[in-house]
């Protein structure tokens, strides 16, 4: 199984996450990650999914998905076509002394201290999921006491913009 | 970035743009009469509720009130376009609306109250979208504030539903109840047909609203069915019109989309076999000289045997069930597929395409049969002689048939053939239950019209056919109306016998009772060495008749007659369908040791087909 990142655009109405994500479930496909949020237009939000799944499949559950009344788009975005982001949120036991090596990670990283106390720093980071990986392989040796990540936001490299032709049909319906 | 698939077009608003009559008023489906002068009226929600049923075309309701509706039955009881009959569970009101829409091809429509009333209506709902039947069932809710708080007779029933509806809809804003409604009526019968679930809380019943009927449709993203492709479409011409051994495969599709007459033209015109599965009894006259019967796990040998040695099979609104292919990897091997269907997402679903053609079946005929007929003129028709040799070889081989019984009852299949002898199939609606004697009546009924054949295909729903036959016959007042059941079925749903004989729905019964749960007990037979693990319901001959259906059927306000041995079967068949002013039941006490043949084992292969119990038709003799 392979996974892949689709982007679906739905009616902003209530119960479409549900919809789409029970529809996953239902059909036995296991979700990776999944991220939802509002678009450049407002009656729009684009569900980010990221699917374990072989082609056949995927080709059956995108068919279903198309069948929602309020889904309006499913695009797959491939990785060397598009930007594909996850952000990181993790809390480092860092007091004085332990301090400066946390902070050499997070320069080398290019992440970011976003709250700091006396003996604990909150770490964010963007990336793809393998970088976001390999951070959190170098904080293991200190003492990292809590983790959240979101699911995976991907959008498709160039001027093209999938939303267009979505909007069009909304405008025009 | 590769696009895996854009949705196709918005046909929705176009539809409703182009018509031009009843200017700025939907017509969401062929049915519906939108009035204009209640645009703007001051109403309740409740009554909006029932304008806009009667705007959408709805002329027959099946329901039962409770708290969270009871605002909408007080206008529905001044109502003159709508006849609401009065069920005795929901469960019945929704097997009502199906057999309603199958019998008449219109929107069903059902109604409930909230919680229990609404969860009642589940397996219907189920029923309905695994046979794709156009179904809009109302349910009221609890009041907008209360939802969720677990208030007395709450449920969910819109996250209750949503896996098995088209599509459902909670409404808590008076003014949407139109709207709602409207769109409900044009999902459930636009591209392939299912049931739309609209809930209307209680606090938008009895609040006040302008009627607001919308000027149009607008669903953006729902495909209400594209026309099929040209190309597909001539490359299946091109197939059919080279194939040796061709079949078409036609599946209820063809029944919902209306397609009869095309399907008929496209089968005179290729001289190919055809097979028509459980869904789609009717769609071509039994009597037609191509029509091998029903294929699948219960089918005639020849239909089965076509499907398997075929070298093209056109699929034409079936979904490669499993009660069909039986084992799918050893389904019709050497057959090149074309697979037409209104849903996308049944085209390679179970078995891969090689000419997928989207579309309505109508639509798909009237493109098919002229490209044929332009190939047959360009290069010749096909040589069938030896197919069909083939092929009329296994039906006098392995005719339908069945032994007599051994303990001196009826056969059920006698009863069954002998209530299809008796009737027109030209004025006659058949529906039934789940198990053997549905099986029984597919196989020896010989249906010459679509929509005449009424049954719980891909749910199995045991108790189908008694509210089903009630639907049918309120739909279709001017035909008789078979019920035939099982005393497994008839015991869960005989209740709206009551419901017929209150509201003179004058439907027929056929109970062919062999005291058991007749298809399990077929295969604890077969499988598990004849121990009859419950089973056995004690309603039949020798036994204590628990119940007494005649004494049953009586109480219930029908007649109620018995007949217990195969010379009195032509005679009280006959007495039935004298009476036509009351529900009538017939218990046929019939032999419980008969049993449903051929068969395919499930899970086997469609080439291990058994003609009778240990008789294998032997394929290699002509091979």
């Amino acid at each position: 199984m392979t996974k892949h990142t689709l982007s679906v655009l739905v009616e902003n109405k209530p119960g479409v996450l549900a919809r789409v994500a029970g529809l996953f479930s239902r059909r036995a496909f296991n979700i990776h990650s999944l991220a939802v949020g509002q678009t450049e237009h407002p009656e729009i939000s684009r569900i980010t999914v990221v699917v374990d799944v072989d082609e056949l499949p995927l080709e059956q559950v995108t068919k279903q998905l198309n069948k929602l009344v309020h889904v309006l788009k499913i695009v797959e975005l491939e990785q060397g076509r598009s930007v594909q982001r996850d952000l990181l949120l993790v809390k480092v036991r860092a007091d004085a002394r332990q301090r400066t090596d946390v902070l050499q990670i997070v320069d080398l990283f290019r992440a970011h201290v976003v709250d700091v106390s006396t003996d604990s720093v909150v770490i964010e980071a963007v990336g793809t999921p393998d970088k976001l990986e390999a951070l959190l392989a170098a904080l293991a040796p200190h003492d990292v006491r809590e983790i959240v990540q979101s699911g995976t936001v991907a959008i498709g490299r160039g001027a093209r913009s999938i939303t267009e032709r979505a909007l069009d049909r909304v405008a025009t319906a | 970035m590769a696009q895996i698939q854009a949705k196709p077009g918005i046909p929705a608003a176009r539809i409703a743009r182009q018509a031009p009559s009843a200017p700025s008023l939907a017509r969401p489906t062929p049915q519906s009469n939108p009035d204009p002068s209640l645009n703007g009226v001051e109403m309740t929600g409740a009554q909006a509720i029932i304008r806009a049923l009667e705007c959408a075309g709805a002329t027959e309701v099946f329901g039962l009130p409770g708290g969270a509706i009871l605002p909408t039955y007080d206008p529905l009881m001044d109502s003159q376009k709508l006849r609401h009959i009065l069920v005795r569970h929901e469960q019945g009101a929704g097997h009502a609306a199906q057999g309603y829409a199958h019998a008449t091809g219109k929107v069903g429509v059902c109604i409930a109250t909230s919680g229990p009333g609404a969860t009642n209506l589940v397996t219907p709902i189920a029923d309905a979208n695994m046979d794709s039947i156009p179904m809009v069932a109302i349910t009221g809710q609890v009041g907008a504030a209360m939802i969720g708080t677990d208030a007395f007779q709450e449920a969910d029933i819109v996250g209750i539903t949503a896996p098995i509806t088209k599509h459902n809809v909670l409404v808590t804003d008076p003014a949407e109840i139109p709207r709602a409604i409207a769109e409900a009526f044009y999902i459930a019968s636009h591209g392939r047909p299912g049931p739309v679930l609209v809930d209307i809380a209680k606090s938008a019943q009895q609040a006040k609203t302008t009627f607001q009927w919308p000027g149009r449709i607008e669903l953006p993203g729902f495909n209400a069915g594209v026309r099929p492709h040209q190309k597909t479409v001539q490359e299946a011409a091109r197939l059919l019109a080279t194939a040796r051994r061709p079949v078409l495969y036609v599946g209820g599709g063809v029944i919902r989309s209306g397609a009869a007459a095309g399907l008929r033209k496209l089968t005179d015109l290729s001289g190919a076999a055809v097979v028509t599965t459980l869904m789609a009894r009717g769609a071509l006259p039994d009597s037609h000289p191509q029509h091998l019967g029903m294929p699948g796990m219960h089918g005639t040998v020849p239909a089965v045997a076509a499907l398997q040695k075929a070298d093209l099979i056109v699929a034409l609104g079936a979904r490669f069930d499993d009660r069909v292919t039986g084992n799918l990897d050893s389904f019709a091997p050497h057959a090149t597929i074309v697979h037409a269907d209104v849903d996308p997402a049944e085209i390679g679903k179970n078995r891969a395409v090689d000419v997928p053609i989207v579309g309505d079946l109508k639509e798909v005929f009237e493109a098919l049969v002229p490209a044929l007929a332009e190939e047959h003129a360009q290069h010749g028709k096909p040589d069938l002689e030896a197919w069909w040799a083939q092929l009329d070889d296994w039906r006098t081989t392995y005719a339908l048939g069945y032994t007599p019984t051994k303990d001196g009852l009826s056969s059920p299949q006698h009863v069954i053939q002998r209530l299809g002898e008796l009737n027109d199939p030209e004025t006659t609606i058949y529906t039934a239950g789940v198990g053997q004697h549905q099986m029984w009546a597919s196989q020896f009924i010989k249906y010459e019209r679509p929509n005449t054949w009424i049954n719980s295909g891909g749910l199995g729903t045991m108790g189908f056919s008694v509210p089903a036959a009630m639907g049918a016959q309120v739909g279709v007042p001017d035909q008789t109306v078979w019920a035939i059941d099982g005393d497994g079925c008839f015991q869960m749903t005989n209740q709206e016998l009551v419901t017929c004989a209150i509201n003179e729905i004058p439907i027929k019964v056929a109970l062919i009772n062999n005291s058991s749960l007749g298809m399990v007990r077929q295969w604890q037979t077969l499988f598990y060495e004849g121990r009859y693990s419950n089973t056995d319901l004690h309603t039949g001959h020798g036994t204590r008749r628990v119940p007494d259906f005649v004494k049953l059927a009586e109480a219930m306000g029908c007649v109620g007659l018995r007949c217990e041995s195969d010379a009195d079967v032509d005679a009280t068949i006959k007495r039935a369908n004298e009476i036509d002013d009351q529900p009538v039941v017939v218990d046929f006490t019939v032999s419980r040791d008969a049993m449903v043949w051929p068969m395919v084992a499930a899970g086997t292969s469609n080439d291990e087909i058994q003609y009778a119990q240990g008789i294998a038709p032997k394929w290699d003799r002509e091979d």
